[in-house]
């Protein structure tokens, strides 16, 4: 049992100069127990690392902006087709290059296809191969480069090297010849796009790694008995996650862009089913008879492109606190 | 004091030469002699200190003898048992036996994890428990070493120095080990709590009979928690003894200056004590001296230092010490 004591405050004031040892015992009360501090004791509520990611990520007013977009735009794509009375390949002849109207918001393209429908759908896709795309690119780079970091040596300089000569041919090079031989369609633009660009997200991965491998709490996990692959992917990962969420995040947009790009080549989508890009493509000669046509995808790419890259900047500041400027 | 006479830990001629790559263009690679040629024991529940300066093989020493790092040459012997050759799989039930506190409270506890995982990791990696039994034995731990049941659920960042090398304690004594490498446990703490940790491994090694191998720098600490002490300088063991007797029957040079520079609280009996100041530097260990390690900066060196490298000899009592001139 401690006994906890408090000094009562003197008559004469609190600044009394008599030493502690002539205290007369009058003086002292003794305290409740429920009086005790705990001076051991946590106030800050407990809050994890992606607590206080998203703490952060709220207060970046471009990111949250972003953030609604992608929602707004991803839940439009799922839903908006279901409740329109158009379908993307329903034509109308007699209804053909029709400007934006109540009926059609966007327009009608020249076989009186419902552009606003239509961009809905190229949203689907779109979106879909940007977020695919981007996540088999994490897996691949995390795996790549984990595995060429914490092994190092040999290991590290053969992975490397085959990087290295992998990133010395242009990327389109390698898509063109996929695509050709593949065929035109979702699987094969996904195969393309995922070819070459997980090499960025694996030397993220690879530098990570190689930083935190020397640390005291992986020599730990080592002391315990951990397995190198359990180092690698309970302790390691984990610790670089933030650096490889931003650079996935922004794989999404450029994903999304190299889709577009290869449908407005006519290489990409294959008609009826419409992308941004193969939309913006079909636009081409009425660009100056009908400039709605190839407004409205347009606008679709650009705004998709500066929220997904707000939203990256926001990641990476929240993420990464010490990258902030 | 319960003397017994088994050997938990036995190493022998044990070495660590670290590889030092120049450059790209030069051939000539230099090996950094760690841990040169170091031979001790310890008894089963008895704790032997190693103390010696900053960059003289200690914690290489330490982090060999658990096989964090692969031995160049020599042998470990636990209970008997050679591990120096075994693979991962076969080394994992020694494993569970060896445990390891760290020198740095901040770096050895993984950020990303909670208390509780971190604690429970160990119990994850042998399979030890899972369900109830796992958060009944790390509710168990946390309380073992004096942390609270309401932090296990909190992060490394948000404790103190004292608390984290706490949980590093309690991580370690989650697969209850026989044996643990206390690698400067409390040098990264601030003296008040350097005082509570110590008694804490003392009341553990009573409780359940651990054996430590307590790496450290703070001398005065060392003489208070070790059965024997060993005085490490440039990757070698100069002297080795019980507590006691090291500590009032010195005999090599070394050792002699080392624990002259120990502050004495008494500004009387300080003035009165004569302290050793040694010349020069401790040589590179890329680039130690021939013969004895310690003749550049050795008063009483002779010409036989120069020659021969001294090889630690009983001079009684179990007390070893490597110099020429002591007989």
């Amino acid at each position: 049992m401690i006994h906890t004591a408090r000094m009562k405050e003197r008559e004469d004031g609190p600044f009394s100069t008599s030493a502690a040892g002539d205290l007369p015992d009058d003086l002292f009360e003794k305290l409740d127990e429920s009086d005790r501090q705990d001076n051991e004791e946590i106030t800050r509520p407990s809050k994890s690392y992606w607590q206080d990611a998203w703490a952060r990520f709220r207060k970046d007013p471009l990111a949250m902006i972003g953030l609604c977009v992608i929602i707004v735009m991803a839940v439009a794509a799922i839903f908006g087709p279901i409740f329109s009375e158009y379908t993307y390949d329903g034509q109308n002849l007699e209804n053909g290059n029709h400007p934006p109207s109540a009926e059609h918001w966007f327009g009608t393209d020249k076989f009186g296809r419902d552009i606003f429908v239509r961009t809905l759908y190229g949203a689907r896709i779109s979106l879909l191969i940007g977020f695919v795309a981007a996540a088999i690119n994490m897996v691949i780079g995390i795996i790549y480069g984990g595995i060429s970091g914490y092994f190092g040596g040999r290991v590290d300089m053969l992975l490397m090297r085959i990087v290295d000569i992998m990133i010395g041919v242009p990327d389109l090079l390698y898509i063109i010849l996929v695509m050709m031989f593949l065929g035109n369609s979702i699987q094969s633009i996904l195969i393309a796009l995922c070819l070459t660009s997980w090499i960025g997200t694996a030397r993220i991965v690879r530098s990570q790694v190689v930083t935190l491998k020397h640390q005291e709490y992986a020599l730990a996990a080592r002391a315990i008995g951990s397995s190198n692959l359990r180092i690698l992917f309970k302790h390691l990962i984990p610790n670089s996650i933030g650096p490889i969420i931003v650079t996935v995040t922004f794989l999404v947009p450029s994903a999304i862009f190299s889709e577009a790009f290869l449908s407005f080549l006519g290489i990409g989508i294959q008609v009826p089913i419409a992308s941004w890009g193969t939309l913006v493509n079909d636009a081409i000669p009425t660009l100056f008879t009908q400039p709605y046509q190839m407004l409205f995808p347009a606008l679709a790419i650009s705004i998709t492109m500066f929220a997904l890259n707000f939203i990256g900047d926001g990641l990476r500041d929240a993420l990464d606190p010490r990258l902030k400027k | 004091m319960t003397q017994t006479t088994e050997n938990l830990i036995e190493v022998k001629h044990l070495k660590k030469y670290f590889d030092v790559k120049k450059g790209l263009f030069s051939r000539s690679d230099r090996q950094l002699k760690a841990v040169d040629d170091i031979s001790f024991s310890i008894k089963k529940g008895e704790t032997l200190g190693l103390v010696g300066e900053s960059g003289c093989g200690k914690t290489t020493a330490g982090r060999t003898l658990l096989r964090l790092y692969e031995p160049t040459s020599g042998q470990i012997l636990f209970q008997g048992a050679p591990l120096e050759n075994l693979k991962h799989s076969e080394l994992l039930p020694y494993r569970k036996k060896m445990q390891m506190i760290f020198q740095d409270p901040y770096a050895s506890l993984d950020p990303r994890m909670t208390v509780g995982e971190i604690i429970g990791d160990p119990l994850d990696v042998h399979r030890i428990c899972k369900g109830k039994d796992r958060s009944d034995r790390i509710r168990e731990l946390v309380e073992l070493v004096g942390l609270k049941r309401d932090h296990i659920n909190r992060y490394p960042h948000e404790f103190s120095g004292g608390q984290r090398q706490r949980i590093g304690i309690a991580r370690a004594l989650a697969v209850e080990p026989e044996f643990i490498v206390c690698d400067e446990p409390i040098s990264a703490l601030d003296v008040s709590i350097q005082a509570q940790v110590v008694n804490m491994l003392e009341d553990l090694q009573e409780r359940f009979g651990l054996t430590y191998l307590f790496i450290s720098h703070d001398l005065s600490m060392v003489r208070h928690i070790s059965h024997k002490v060993g005085v490490m300088y440039l990757g070698s063991l100069v002297e080795i003894a019980d507590a006691h007797e090291l500590y009032t029957n010195m005999q090599h040079p070394y050792t002699k200056a080392l624990l002259s520079a120990v502050p004495i609280p008494d500004p009387d009996l300080a003035e009165k004590s004569k302290r050793i100041h040694l010349q020069g530097d401790v040589p590179s260990p890329l680039d130690p001296p021939p013969g004895c390690a310690f003749q550049t900066r050795c008063a009483y060196a002779v010409a036989a230092c120069r020659e021969a490298k001294p090889a630690l000899k009983d001079v009684g009592n179990g007390h070893q010490v490597a110099c020429h001139i002591v007989s």
